[in-house]
Order: structure tokens, then C-alpha cells, then sequence
């Protein structure tokens, strides 16, 4: 093998790289996503739907809100229980999660997701 | 005997049509009410074509800068300060701009230097919905011609079509006037209304009427700030109705509309 020190050196170095971020976060384990509740949240017991459904499917909740609310008018959502509320992301979801980054940025950031709602959607001022 | 039988097809083939048909009930027996239970919702303002009178008699500077910063402050419309990167759902406008095809050198001064208030005129045959690619725009059931900014792709086909200059295209995010040092009155705390959303780059945006005011049953908010000072300056209502009060008003007096002749059918009407 011609230049095989080089070589070898050369794969060794590329494999140092290749590894350097699991050397570099080994025994760090991210954070798990804690998402808070307000006082608020936790006092309404329930959120629009149950909290196994929202847990999954709140993006596809959201979704046909701002369809129906945008394209067709329809402003309010009545819930399986018969309750009705005026469909929107600002005004009736945030009310509750006014915590907006201890509670929706907590799996968002965890999960590596950024949703553009806040591009145009106002979040709530929080005391930091 | 291999397979099905002719007869026994017939009968699976029969009651799968049963079932199909009764597929809806049994939805319902079992879960009720599930099936309508987005679509039971408050209704819509029930208008076919809503309207708005604007009566240049009691037009003058105040009122219209009552209204435009009503409509600017609540619906988060921010002051940029350049004419090439300007934001508006309301402006005021001189004459020969506002009515291109009716100045003649003899008009008298009082209109010739009078400003007009003008806002999108929710026409009835709208071209910038002709020629919306993504159908972010459109003509609702009652008249309002409607932005939806989540479908919206910034490409600008509906300025270009439209006669009016009744929309803006935001070249940057509007929150930059956050960062701006010298805040203008109109963006103080910006965006003041922390109900309503802000734009952000790269998409159009214009008058709506006021969709979320008439969902509540309520005028749009230029009208209701222009009647605390003048009380008939701007008259909102149902052309299609008779007995309206936009429709008695244009009964009564004579109108002009903005560039009648390009047959857009503006739902704007300038009482002169």
C-alpha cells in the first residue's frame, strides 16, 4: 500500500470527526418536556377535547380552525361535551396556556418542531 | 362448488347495501350528534352583499384619521414610513386619484382638494380574486371579499389586478417596527391589539370589512369610530335588502362609485 500511514492517519481522523458530537453529548440525556399548566389551565380540569385526544391531535384541532374560520365563517366549536367556544389559536387557547414557553415550547423545542403560528399570531406576554 | 354462488353474491352484494345505507344512522345511534358537531355554530351575519355609503359632505381630515387609526391600532397594521413599503386597509386619497375618469380642469376647488377616504371596495366582481393562483382570496356568500394569509404565497397577481390599489404586499416582517427607534404614534406598543394577529413576510393583506366584527354581529370598526363623531359619515349594510339604510340612502341621493367602467361592481359608494 503506497502512503499507508497517511492513509490510516487520514481514516482516523475522519472517523475522530465522524463521532465528535456523540463524544461530545455522551452522558448528557436532553431534557424531558415538562410542560406546565396555569392556574387557569389547571382549574378548567379539561381542555376543548380530552387531554388524550389534544395531546395528539391539537395541530389537527387547529387546523380545521383556522379553516373553517378563515374560509367558511364558522367562529365557534362545539366540543363533545356541548360546550361551545369561539374558535381561536390567540384569543381562547392562549387565555388558558397563557405559558406559552413552558408549556407549547417545551415539546415543540423537545420534538424539534417550529410551528409558524407565531410568525403572525400574537403569543401572550409572559413574566419572565 | 368453488367460489360464490350467483346467490349468495346477490345476497352479501345486498345487504353491504344496506348496511351502506344505514351506515349514517348507526353512527348516530351510536355516537350522537358527533357527525354536525362542528358544523352547529353561531350564524353569520345573514347579508347578501354588504355595502358601505360614504358621505363626502361630512367628509373631512379628523374624521377620516379617526378612522384610519380605529381600523390601523386593531387590526395591527403597522406605520413604515416609506410610501414604497406602505401598509393600508383605510388611506385618504385626493380626488383626481380616487376618481381618475370624472376630473375636468373645472371642478371646483372644494373637491378638487378635498382628500377622499377610501378602503377596499369588496366589488362584486372582484379581479383580484379572478386572479388569485392559490385562492387566498375570495368572494364570500355575503359580499366580502376575503384574505385568507395562511394560503397566501406573496405573489402579488391580486395588486396587479387590482384597479384600486386596496392592497399591500409586506416586504419585510411587520414586527421589525419593534426594533425601530423612532416609534411613530400609530405603532406605539405595537401590535396594540394583542387579540388580532400581525402579517408576516411575504404575504398581501387588505380591508376585510371586518369578517371577525361581522361574525359578532357588529359594523366594521371604521363605521362605528366615525359615528361617535359624525353620525351618518360612513353607513354600512345589506344592498340586497330594500329596506336597508345604504339602500335608502342611495334611494335618496346621488352616488358615485370608483371606476365604474372597468366593471368590477365596487360595493363603495361616495355620496357627493
Amino acid at each position: 500500500m503506497y502512503d499507508g500511514g497517511k492513509i490510516i492517519a487520514g481514516l482516523i481522523i475522519g472517523l475522530g470527526l465522524f463521532l465528535l458530537p456523540f463524544f461530545y453529548n455522551a452522558g448528557k440525556a436532553a431534557k424531558a418536556p415538562d410542560p406546565q399548566l396555569t392556574a387557569k389551565a389547571k382549574e378548567a380540569k379539561q381542555c376543548v377535547e380530552t387531554t388524550p385526544y389534544i395531546r395528539t391531535s391539537h395541530m389537527k384541532l387547529l387546523d380545521e380552525w383556522r379553516q373553517t374560520v378563515v374560509r367558511n365563517a364558522e367562529r365557534y366549536y362545539t366540543a363533545q361535551g356541548g360546550k361551545v367556544y369561539y374558535k381561536s389559536l390567540q384569543t381562547t387557547c392562549m387565555d388558558c396556556h397563557s405559558n406559552k414557553s413552558k408549556f407549547c415550547d417545551q415539546c415543540h423545542n423537545y420534538m424539534g418542531v417550529t410551528p409558524y403560528c407565531w410568525e403572525c399570531h400574537v403569543a401572550p406576554k409572559e413574566n419572565k | 362448488m368453488m367460489g360464490v354462488s350467483r346467490r349468495e353474491f346477490l345476497k352479501i352484494a345486498g345487504l353491504s347495501t344496506l348496511l351502506g345505507l344505514g351506515g349514517r344512522t348507526a353512527v348516530e345511534l351510536l355516537a350522537p350528534g358527533s357527525l354536525e358537531a362542528s358544523t352547529g355554530t353561531v350564524p353569520l351575519t345573514e347579508a347578501q352583499q354588504w355595502a358601505m355609503v360614504v358621505n363626502v359632505n361630512q367628509m373631512d381630515e379628523a374624521i377620516m384619521d379617526v378612522c384610519i387609526e380605529a381600523c390601523h391600532r386593531a387590526h395591527n397594521v403597522p406605520n413604515l414610513g416609506s410610501a414604497k413599503e406602505e401598509i393600508k386597509w383605510i388611506w385618504k386619497e385626493d380626488y383626481h386619484h380616487s376618481f381618475p375618469g370624472q376630473q375636468h380642469p373645472y371642478i371646483g376647488d372644494e373637491i378638487k382638494h378635498k382628500k377622499f377616504l377610501l378602503m377596499c371596495n369588496h366589488c362584486t366582481n372582484p379581479p383580484c380574486c379572478r386572479v388569485c393562483p392559490t385562492q387566498a382570496t375570495w368572494r364570500r356568500k355575503d359580499g366580502v371579499v376575503m384574505m385568507d394569509q395562511h394560503r397566501c404565497i406573496g405573489c402579488r397577481f391580486c395588486m396587479a389586478a387590482c384597479p384600486y390599489g386596496a392592497r399591500s404586499f409586506n416586504w419585510g416582517d411587520p414586527r421589525r417596527v419593534l426594533k425601530d427607534d423612532n416609534l411613530k404614534p400609530m405603532n406605539l406598543n405595537f401590535p396594540a391589539n394583542p387579540d388580532y394577529p400581525t402579517r408576516s413576510k411575504g404575504v398581501v393583506e387588505k380591508c376585510t370589512f371586518c369578517a371577525e366584527r361581522l361574525a359578532k354581529g357588529e359594523v366594521p370598526l371604521c363605521v362605528e369610530a366615525a359615528k361617535k363623531v359624525k353620525k351618518s359619515f360612513l353607513t354600512f349594510g345589506d344592498l340586497a335588502d330594500p329596506d336597508s339604510e345604504v339602500r335608502g340612502l342611495l334611494k335618496k341621493h346621488y352616488s358615485i362609485r370608483r371606476k365604474p367602467e372597468l366593471g368590477t361592481e365596487p360595493n363603495l359608494f361616495f355620496i357627493i
